[in-house]
């Protein structure tokens, strides 16, 4: 007996060789969720997902970094903790900081990562509320000038799934205002604030850019009819797509073929 | 074999979740004196030997670097423990 396959083959939205000589990897550790995603929502951009494993002691070569949600190592000790000191870790840490600037991308799991990694400044704590929340969360695009937000219009208002209990982001106010008089602020959550994040900062970016992590899930807003009820959650401004997290990806693929669009 | 203990609490402004509930849950036991909880972590770090300088400033170090989050945590105490 065949097998149907619950959803289709990921297929780019534009076939381009230009774009899928770009290779983007996505990291998984013991305990990432989103990786499949992740790599899913790199081919719908056009680009060509390479896996990394989190004992690799070489990045290889690969053009830009995501590093998936789920819980790695449980999340014990904290969210991100054991993780950060992955051995490939390092690799990325240092190809981030270095000339080349290496975009990375961390979602979820994979922005708590980063913070613990020192690359983004601040830390998640639990929910305000105290419960795991799984919503579509309007997201406004505060800063398009980053590697990963060139796609979007500034101001754009976006709906990706939100899913998490240790998404409130907080810094000290040294570090938010910092955080806002250097345009650092990515992305605001609008309407509600899912988590008690301090300034209803959603995402945040290094000095340079090329680092950005948020706790919304732009890889499971990719693909039409699979993405956010728009139409329930009042996707303002936007027309209603539920593939509003493909601008991610497609974003850095611009910046690795150097303004293909 | 001797043990060096850490103490890492969370920092006082940041919130406390797992407090927050135990300090709900005291009074409906009938253990009503107590108006706040905040809930740190203990570790303890088993050495081989004798605790040298070196080894307990490892720990202090390894208490700053991965068994806290300096954003959201201090590191309370350092001690050695005997057996």
């Amino acid at each position: 007996m065949t097998e149907l396959p619950l959803i289709g083959e990921a297929v780019a939205v534009t076939a381009n060789p230009r774009l899928a000589g770009a290779r983007i990897g996505v990291v998984t550790f013991p305990g990432t969720l989103d990786d499949r995603d992740a790599a899913r929502a790199v081919r719908l951009a056009g680009a060509t997902p390479v896996e990394l494993w989190h004992a690799d002691t070489t990045l290889g070569d690969v053009d830009a970094v995501v590093i998936p949600g789920g819980f790695s190592y449980g999340d014990y000790l904290r969210a991100g903790a054991i993780a950060r000191f992955a051995p490939l870790m390092s690799r990325i840490i240092d190809a981030a900081n270095s000339d080349a600037k290496l975009p990375v991308l961390g979602i979820c799991n994979g922005f708590q990562i980063l913070t613990e990694s020192h690359l983004l400044p601040g830390s998640m704590i639990k929910n305000d509320h105290l419960k795991f929340m799984c919503r579509d969360q309007v997201l406004r695009v505060e800063n398009n000038s980053t590697a990963w937000t060139s796609d979007y219009a500034a101001g754009q208002e976006i709906t990706v799934p939100l899913k998490n209990q240790d998404g409130q982001y907080i810094a000290d106010e040294k570090v938010l205002d910092a955080l806002e008089a250097e345009g650092r602020v990515v992305f605001r959550y609008v309407g509600f604030n899912p988590n008690g994040s301090r300034r209803d900062i959603a995402g945040i970016s290094n000095a340079a850019g090329n680092v950005v992590g948020l706790m919304p899930h732009p890889e499971h807003a990719v693909e039409a009819g699979f993405g956010p009820e728009t139409g329930l959650s009042g996707s303002a401004g936007n027309g209603g797509s539920d593939t509003d997290g493909l601008g991610f990806f497609t974003s850095v693929l611009n910046k690795i073929v150097g303004g293909a669009k | 074999m001797p043990r060096i203990v850490v103490d890492v609490m969370p920092k006082p402004e940041i919130l406390d979740p797992q407090g927050k509930a135990i300090v709900g849950a005291l009074p409906r036991l009938g253990f009503t004196a107590f108006s706040s909880v905040r809930q740190g972590k203990r570790f303890e770090l088993t050495v081989d030997g004798e605790v040298t300088e070196e080894i307990l400033a490892q720990a202090r170090n390894a208490a700053e670097t991965l068994l806290s989050n300096p954003v959201i945590e201090d590191v309370v105490n350092v001690e050695v423990v005997e057996a």
